[in-house]
């Protein structure tokens, strides 16, 4: 018996090391530093008009904070983020957090529901058939409409708005898990059939690492939605957090803070954003 | 022995395959080669198991096919590896799928050997990514040889390489067929009339309708091993490459 031990072939070694992603174009480092610069410098610009707008809206209705008493409040609410005086007075970074910590909860239960069920979905035409009209006739339904239902059947202001990012994030993470499971190329397919592989391991090795960047994606999507909808949320809900904060300003006639908890509503989505975003580059590598 | 008895199969209403007789006897090497859309790929997944023939009986060994099975393995055009696994990794769960009789110690001595065939064993632990694409395919024939199926399917294997890399993969492939392994069998698609002479003992002409499937079942009698170089000057060589060619070139579809 004899066993060969080829070399690759020429061809194999110019081709190379191969089909892995091209290191990206190196721009030199003097580059790289006038692009960060020139781009600092174009949202400079940017702010700036975006801000004397603001001054030109705000003169001409004068219940609007100006640029000035909006960043002087920001401040202000920035100095003591955390206090905490009684359930109708505590900092702003306590009520973010408390936003945070409701919108997490939602959003886990609808992960460790949805990504299952889309699998299920994704990987039988029946069950695609049975959930997806289900699916449909939900999604376009604003979250809050299921407030009352929360409320009426877990009888609590916080669980209710638990519930509603829950049902916020169900759908775009069902749909991209189904949409990623359901996408498995018919090779894979084909190799799992011809090698007998069993479920779990098809499961394993084929389907979730090929819908991973979906569920990532599925998930991104649900978490942007989430932080969107819990302000409207604890609006309603008028308990705690920074939906609770805007309204209650509102109330007080502060509009200037209503102003700053916009900007660090935004700050804070653009964090969690970035989060998703790395992961998903992560998944995809 | 693999026998195919008046096959039959459709898609959308257009007969792709249409009775197919075929006997293959075992330890041979047969190509099927003819133009795009002439069922080819078709009768090797139905010999594979993966598709199911609308009419007529697909056998090995006396054993009616009816769905894919460890006593016959394949070759993808595209390499189809899992991407997430390794190359050892690849070549293992397969193995490990489709013989789960096998103990763990024979199959991961089973799987070591093949990569080594292949010259892929120091490369073991890359993910298909990162290997260029004559290494991929070079797995999945390992893979498939790693079953130690009785009747091995290669759907235009080296299709989508280049020719260094090809001719090193076919001389490979004879040489794991002939000497390594206990595959007896090959069917092999292509759409190289020289791969198919220079590696078959038959091969098998198909046809678009409303041509018969089968046209013509061309003998090589060429004696192995052969040299891919010199093998070209012979009488038989050309004679079977002038054949194929007149039949392929009557059967161009008038469109192209």
């Amino acid at each position: 018996m004899t066993i060969v031990h080829p070399t690759p072939t020429e061809a194999e070694e110019l081709s190379g090391r191969p089909a892995t992603d091209p290191p990206p174009a190196k721009v030199k480092g003097s580059g790289r530093v006038i692009r960060f610069v020139a781009g600092i410098g174009w949202a400079s610009v940017g702010l700036a008009a975006f801000v004397a707008l603001w001054a030109l809206v705000a003169r001409s209705a004068p219940d609007l904070p100006t640029p000035g008493e909006g960043f002087t409040a920001l401040r202000e609410l920035l100095r003591y983020p955390f206090y905490d005086l009684g359930p109708n007075d505590k900092g702003i970074g306590r009520q973010l957090g408390v936003s945070l910590v409701k919108v997490f909860t939602g959003f886990a239960m609808a992960t460790v529901i949805g990504v299952p069920l889309g699998f299920l979905m994704g990987g039988s035409r029946r069950a695609w058939a049975a959930v997806n009209p289900i699916v449909q006739i939900l999604r376009p339904v604003s979250p809050l409409a299921w407030f009352p239902i929360g409320l009426v059947v877990l009888k609590d202001v916080r669980s209710a708005a638990v519930f509603v990012i829950f049902v916020t994030s169900l759908w775009p993470t069902v749909i991209n898990t189904a949409a990623g499971a359901a996408s498995v190329p018919v090779d894979q397919r084909n190799v799992a059939r011809v090698f007998n592989l069993s479920r779990v391991a098809y499961i394993r090795h084929v389907v979730i690492p090929h819908s991973l960047p979906s569920i990532i994606t599925g998930m991104r999507l649900s978490m942007g939605i989430a932080w969107m909808v819990i302000v409207a949320a604890e609006m309603l809900a008028g308990n705690t957090g920074i939906g609770y904060f805007v309204w209650n300003s509102y109330n007080g006639g502060s509009l200037s803070y209503v102003v700053s908890a916009i900007v660090l509503i935004g700050t804070v989505g653009v964090a969690l954003d970035t989060v998703f975003m790395r992961l998903a580059r992560k998944a995809a590598a | 022995m693999l026998e195919l008895t008046n096959v039959w199969k459709s898609f959308n209403g257009q007969d792709v395959l249409r009775g197919v007789d075929l006997a293959v006897s075992q330890g041979e090497f047969v190509s099927f080669i003819g133009h795009s859309g002439c069922g080819k790929s078709t009768l090797l997944n139905v010999v594979g198991g993966l598709l199911e023939a609308d009419g007529g009986e697909v056998s090995l060994d006396g054993r009616a096919i009816t769905g894919p099975g460890p006593d016959r393995a394949m070759v993808f055009q595209n390499y189809s590896l899992l991407p997430r696994l390794s190359l050892l990794a690849n070549v293992r769960e397969a193995a490990r799928a489709a013989r789960p009789e096998r103990k763990a110690a024979v199959n991961d001595e089973v799987v070591e050997r093949y990569l080594t065939a292949v010259g892929l064993w120091e490369h073991r632990n890359k993910r298909p990514a990162q290997v260029s694409g004559g290494m991929q395919q070079r797995t999945a024939v390992a893979r498939a040889f790693a079953v130690g199926p009785r009747l091995l399917l290669l759907d235009e294997p080296f299709g989508a390489l280049d020719a260094l890399t090809r001719a090193r993969l076919q001389q490979q492939l004879i040489e794991l067929w002939q000497h390594e392994s206990e595959t007896e069998t090959v069917l092999m698609v292509t759409h190289g009339i020289d791969e198919a002479i220079l590696l078959a003992d038959r091969i098998v002409v198909m046809a678009n309708p409303p041509s018969p499937s089968v046209l013509d079942v061309i003998p090589v009698d060429l004696p192995r091993p052969r040299d891919r170089t010199s093998v070209i000057d012979e009488p038989a060589f050309r004679m079977v490459q002038e054949r194929l060619m007149a039949l392929l070139t009557a059967e161009e579809p008038a469109a192209a």
